[in-house]
């Protein structure tokens, strides 16, 4: 996956888990959850998401990394590089 | 009575099979249009089902859909109509004194089978559990999702009471009124139970589930041809209160309750018992200090099965044998069994008798049970009857659980 891929991928999940949002002018560099409102339940529907469709676990040491679209990013980079 | 102990309901919120509203649903009774259609669920595949068309996005985000259940749904979607109907400003109300009670016949069946089934598509691995599952299946999650979207703040629980649970909540809401916990109760009965296929399958394979070809026709008490339970979902929550308040805002008053029983057959797990059931009417006879003779209306719990529905007429007949002026219908015939809803919302579907005079009747019977011949059964079309004072709702349930509620047209005196 290129890294836009995995923005656009992240993004259709958090448009499942937060329907009501506008994610149009999501800022990468932003906690997701300083833009829209995004509980802790919801970001752990992020982790579960990612666990369901990519079969990744994210250990909860790491969660922080994944608070804004850049740190998703980073982190999923390795993981997805040959899908 | 005083006017602090006399109860009244000031507003009706529902969702049934043929009408989201107590307008379009009476009229619909009045009319012979049934609620019952095709239905698909897991496992079992085809069968019927009552099911619900109202917009839940009417009173919650999409959010809200997705983390909570459909019992809460229909709930949010119930009380807030009834609150809306009451004409009650709820920004102007101390919703620290307002109690939200909910019968239900269960609650959590719909969300664990959807999850176990979820389960089984990524190979049984239990972390794909998920952590909604807990807030989702609590037993109070109806009522609490309606404290949590109306910003409510006082008690709320729900009421397990299989389907006699909707009078119970009604009951529950009339005794918290009574004993000065609330000043308003939004109290009535859910049921999501047609989005599990366990009910479904349970009822079946016990011989008591409908099946016809025409799903309109499936939901037959009374009729000698009737084959069982027709499952349905729906809701109906009523705003509740003391008469001193309802007179002070110059609310329009729909009814007030004028007395209430339970009580328990200890004897089955599954069937009914017509003594108990008797005796539970003939207390709520009792506390409501009314003779038989004084009932102008018994809506039925009889739900289309061959035994549940002789037994309520037997009981009905030992009540109300010497009564010449007592008509019986049935609502279930329209819209199905709303479990944990039905008590609550088959009362809202002859509340209109208050006003119109009519008794809708108890339709698909096209050739009566001799043993189900009640005295003035309204059969097939609607009875102009006139004056209607006072209507005897039953409801009664598995492990032999009775509730008997009965309300009157209200008249200040």
């Amino acid at each position: 996956m290129t890294d836009q891929q995995i923005k656009d991928m992240i993004l259709e999940i958090v448009a499942d888990i937060a329907p009501d949002a506008d994610l149009s002018n999501i800022k990468p560099d932003i906690r997701l959850r300083e833009q829209i409102e995004l509980d802790s339940m919801d970001f752990l529907d992020i982790i579960m998401e990612l666990r369901k469709r990519y079969k990744i676990d994210v250990p909860e040491d790491d969660y922080m990394k994944l608070s804004t679209l850049n740190g998703c990013v980073e982190y999923l980079r390795p993981h997805l590089k040959d899908r | 009575m005083t006017n602090d102990e006399r109860i009244v309901i000031t507003g009706v919120g529902l969702t049934s099979p043929n009408g989201d509203n107590i307008t379009d649903f009476r009229k619909n009774l009045l009319s012979g249009v049934s609620g019952v259609k095709k239905f698909t669920t897991r496992y079992l595949g085809d069968t019927l089902a009552g099911i619900c068309s109202f917009d839940p996005l009417k009173y919650q985000k999409k959010k809200d859909i997705r983390r909570g259940t459909r019992a809460g749904s229909i709930s949010v979607y119930c009380a807030n109509e009834a609150m809306v109907n009451s004409k009650i400003d709820l920004e102007k109300l101390d919703r620290s004194r307002v109690g939200v009670y909910i019968g239900i016949t269960e609650h959590g069946n719909v969300e664990t089978e959807n999850e176990v089934y979820n389960l089984s598509q990524f190979e049984y691995d239990t972390k794909t559990w998920t952590h909604h599952h807990n807030p989702r299946t609590v037993a109070n999650n109806p009522a609490g999702e309606v404290t949590l979207n109306m910003k409510i703040t006082g008690p709320h629980y729900t009421i397990g009471g299989a389907c006699a649970a909707g009078n119970l909540g009604i009951i529950q809401g009339v005794q918290m009124l009574r004993l000065g916990e609330v000043d308003l109760a939004l109290a009535g009965g859910v049921s999501e139970s047609i989005h599990t296929f366990g009910i479904f399958a349970a009822f079946r394979n016990e011989g008591a589930l409908a099946a016809h070809a025409d799903p309109a026709k499936a939901s037959r008490p009374f009729d000698r041809d009737r084959n069982g339970i027709v499952i349905s979902e729906g809701g109906c929550i009523y705003v509740l209160e003391r008469l001193s308040s309802a007179l002070a805002r110059g609310a329009k008053i729909y009814a007030e309750i004028a007395g209430y029983a339970s009580n328990s057959d200890a004897l089955d797990f599954v069937l009914p018992n017509s003594e108990r059931q008797a005796e539970c009417m003939m207390l709520a006879l009792k506390k409501a200090a009314l003779a038989p003779e004084q009932i102008d209306l018994v809506n039925t719990h009889a739900t289309s099965t061959p035994l549940g529905d002789v037994s309520e007429c037997n009981a009905i007949k030992k009540v109300f044998g010497s009564s010449d002026k007592t008509y019986v219908n049935n609502t279930k015939s329209f819209i199905g069994h709303t479990m944990g809803a039905a008590a609550a919302l088959e009362l809202a579907g002859n509340l209109g008798s208050f006003e119109d005079g009519m008794v809708h009747p108890t339709i698909n019977v096209d050739n009566l049970d001799p043993a189900c011949d009640l005295k003035n059964l309204v059969v097939n079309v609607p009875k102009k009857a006139g004056k209607i004072e006072y209507i005897l709702n039953n409801s009664f349930g598995m492990l032999g659980i009775n509730s008997v509620l009965i309300v009157k047209k209200f008249n200040e005196k």
